[in-house]
């Protein structure tokens, strides 16, 4: 009887532990129902409709919309851009992460400063620097031009546009991890013989993987779905230099609801996708910690 | 392998963490370097490492200069105060760790690496460890396997920041023992740093006290406990009583009593401080001669295999702290309140600076 008495006992404990540090149930569920109306309203509502728009005319239709052929250019110039942009922020974001949180020199401040900008400027202004710098009327346009290199208006502006908003993801996810874990195994490293670059694939670059693999998915989302810059940057012509969220604004425009629905549909599903890796990512992060632990 | 330590200085801004130090550790020895925290004691160990710079002086390994040699050719086995064991790999990838990033020339094959590795994990008793992550072991397991890691590139020298400071008071207590025993096996010119005076008078074969980034006294255990150099070392090395006095042609007046004081016989009506440890005073119920204060005891902590006593002096009410033996202390079956006299068996007295 005791073996049966003994977990009882704890769960009724549990029970009057958490009354006594809890608010009334009328508060509970009104701050509750709260949260769930806000959530409904502003993120469920608006997912449904974009695939019910999608999908009004049928399968068919929703299917035709991405055989077109500015759809696809526009598609495979988003995965571009992105193939483009989070590779170099991934080993832009590694090698920053590693010299603040690793290494103390002058200056590193304004290092840390230098990559929350692209948080904090507007990514219209982000890109209109971009015309400043390189388009005809800018600081390099006139050279560029002279050499017949299109910057502007072009891929290659699509994707400086995308790398400089998705700059920050990598290094943001890397810093504070980096932080926490000190220097202490990478002296260890050196002492027991390594040299940096040993010391760096072998113990600190392991010891972030998950933390990497954060900042990598979520630099990507952010590479595909980025409109304000790579707008500005564009141009909007039609199968050369639009992208897909480009692609939907002009469908859009155009009073061609199901096909921008469709390819709207696509981010959404491509959002999706992006939420379900980050929640393994995070889930795989936490199970090893727990294995180690 | 023998380590020398000439006039080495290091400025943290406008700190100063070590002004001027020198010493020598001779091969083979078990050297702790003992200070309270902020002493600089780890900068100096970081420095012998290679892990700092000195701003000036040198480190000297077997008579030769290696300010300039890379922490990689030092053959210096480092244990940190956290571990610092590669967290992502197996108890036995940590240890093989130091062999698997030599040059291709140097490493052992996989057959030798696993024997070298096997051979260290049970010389710090944790073989039967090999397949887990260093997260799963115990604080003490963890220490020793960095020791095993540290050892795995056959260092000349072993350098062990605090290696005891993160684990309890028991598992601390074996494992200084075993890193006496371990010693005593290998015979490597061994460092450690520690602020915990017993733990050095138990494992050390010399002691550096620092303090404020200087060396306040270098001795045996045994020199450096019976005979501090200055007050700081007195205060350091255990808990002590102090008392005003006035040093005259070798005699120390505390009081209304005078006490021997050979060492100063030269001074003449000179102002000084003597210290006597609690375990140094006795009491007795009778003034027997002049040699004896009055006090009444004020409190009574018994303390495991002691008895502490807390006695305020008749004659200026400053308290005195003593420790009896608990045998001592039923044959004179002391109660608080009551009036007895206190008589230093051993003192040392330092004159006081030419204020």
């Amino acid at each position: 009887m005791s073996t049966l008495a003994l977990p009882i006992n704890n769960y009724t404990a549990k029970v009057a532990k958490s009354r006594a540090i809890a608010e009334p149930a009328w508060l509970r569920w009104l701050l509750i129902g709260a949260a769930l109306v806000f959530l409904g309203l502003f993120l469920f509502m608006p997912l449904a409709a974009v695939f019910t728009e999608a999908l009004r005319k049928g399968w068919r239709v929703y299917l035709a919309a991405f055989s077109e052929a500015d759809a696809l250019a526009a598609i495979k110039l988003t995965f571009t851009a992105a193939a483009i942009a989070v590779p170099l922020n991934l080993v832009f974001g590694v090698a920053a992460a590693w010299a603040i949180a690793k290494f103390d020199f002058k200056g590193k401040s304004v290092l840390l400063t230098l990559i929350d900008l692209p948080f904090a400027v507007s990514p219209v202004i982000a890109g209109l620097i971009y015309v400043l710098i390189f388009g005809l009327q800018g600081w390099f346009g006139g050279w560029l031009n002279d050499h017949d290199i299109k910057v502007i208006f072009a891929v290659p502006g699509i994707v400086l546009a995308t790398i400089f908003v998705t700059f920050p993801f990598v290094a943001r996810e890397l810093i504070p991890l980096m932080q926490a874990q000190g220097k202490d195994e990478e002296e260890a490293a050196i002492m027991l013989g390594a040299s940096g670059w040993q010391a760096f694939w072998r113990v600190t670059l392991p010891n972030v993987k998950w933390g990497l693999l954060y900042g990598v998915i979520l630099s990507n989302a952010r590479a595909m779905g980025e409109f304000g810059a790579v707008s500005v940057v564009s141009g909007h012509v039609r199968g050369l230099t639009n992208t897909l969220p480009l692609h939907v604004e002009i469908l859009y425009n155009e009073y061609n609801y199901v096909a921008a629905f469709a390819c709207a549909s696509l981010l959404a599903l491509l959002a999706l996708v992006t939420l379900a890796l980050k929640t393994l990512v995070e889930w795989q992060a936490a199970r090893a910690v727990v294995v180690t632990e | 392998m023998s380590i020398e330590i000439r006039n080495v200085r290091k400025n943290f801004g406008n700190f100063s963490a070590l002004n001027d130090i020198s010493l020598e550790v001779p091969s083979g020895e078990l050297v702790a370097l003992l200070g309270p925290s902020g002493c600089g004691k780890t900068t100096l160990l970081r420095i012998i490492a290679g892990l700092e710079a000195p701003d000036a002086g040198n480190v000297l390994f077997n008579g030769e200069d290696t300010t300039e040699r890379h922490v990689r050719e030092r053959q210096v086995g480092f244990v940190f105060q956290h571990y610092a064991l590669f967290r992502h790999m197996t108890v036995f990838e940590n240890v093989a760790f130091g062999l698997r990033v030599r040059p291709r020339q140097a490493r052992p094959n996989a057959a030798e690496i696993h024997r070298r590795v096997h051979e260290l994990l049970n010389l710090v008793q944790l073989d039967w460890l090999a397949d887990r992550y260093p997260p799963q072991l115990s604080g003490g397991q963890r220490q020793r396997i960095a020791l095993a890691r540290a050892l795995a590139v056959e260092p000349k020298v072993l350098l062990l920041d605090e290696p005891f400071g993160a684990l309890d008071a028991q598992v601390r207590k074996d494992l200084r023992r075993w890193l006496r025993h371990l010693h005593d096996e290998l015979h490597i010119t061994s460092v450690f740093v520690t602020h915990d005076q017993e733990e050095a008078l138990e494992v050390a074969d010399r002691i550096v006290v620092l303090n404020k980034g200087a060396v306040e006294q270098i001795g045996t255990p045994g020199e450096v406990y019976d005979s501090p150099a200055t007050p700081f070392v007195y205060h350091f090395l255990g808990n002590v009583n102090l008392f005003h006095s006035r040093v005259h042609a070798g005699f120390a007046r505390i009081g209304e009593i005078e006490l021997e004081a050979p060492e100063h016989a030269a001074a003449e009506d000179a102002p000084a401080l003597a210290y006597v440890r609690p375990h140094d005073i006795d009491i007795q119920r009778e003034a027997n001669g002049g040699s004896a204060f009055k006090a009444v005891v004020s409190f009574i902590h018994p303390v495991g295999p002691v008895v502490r006593l807390e006695l305020q002096r008749a004659d200026n009410s400053e308290l005195v702290e003593a420790e009896l033996t608990r045998e001592r202390f039923r044959e004179l079956d002391l109660h608080d309140g009551e009036t007895v006299y206190i008589k230093p068996r051993a003192l040392k007295v330092f004159l006081s600076q030419a204020a």
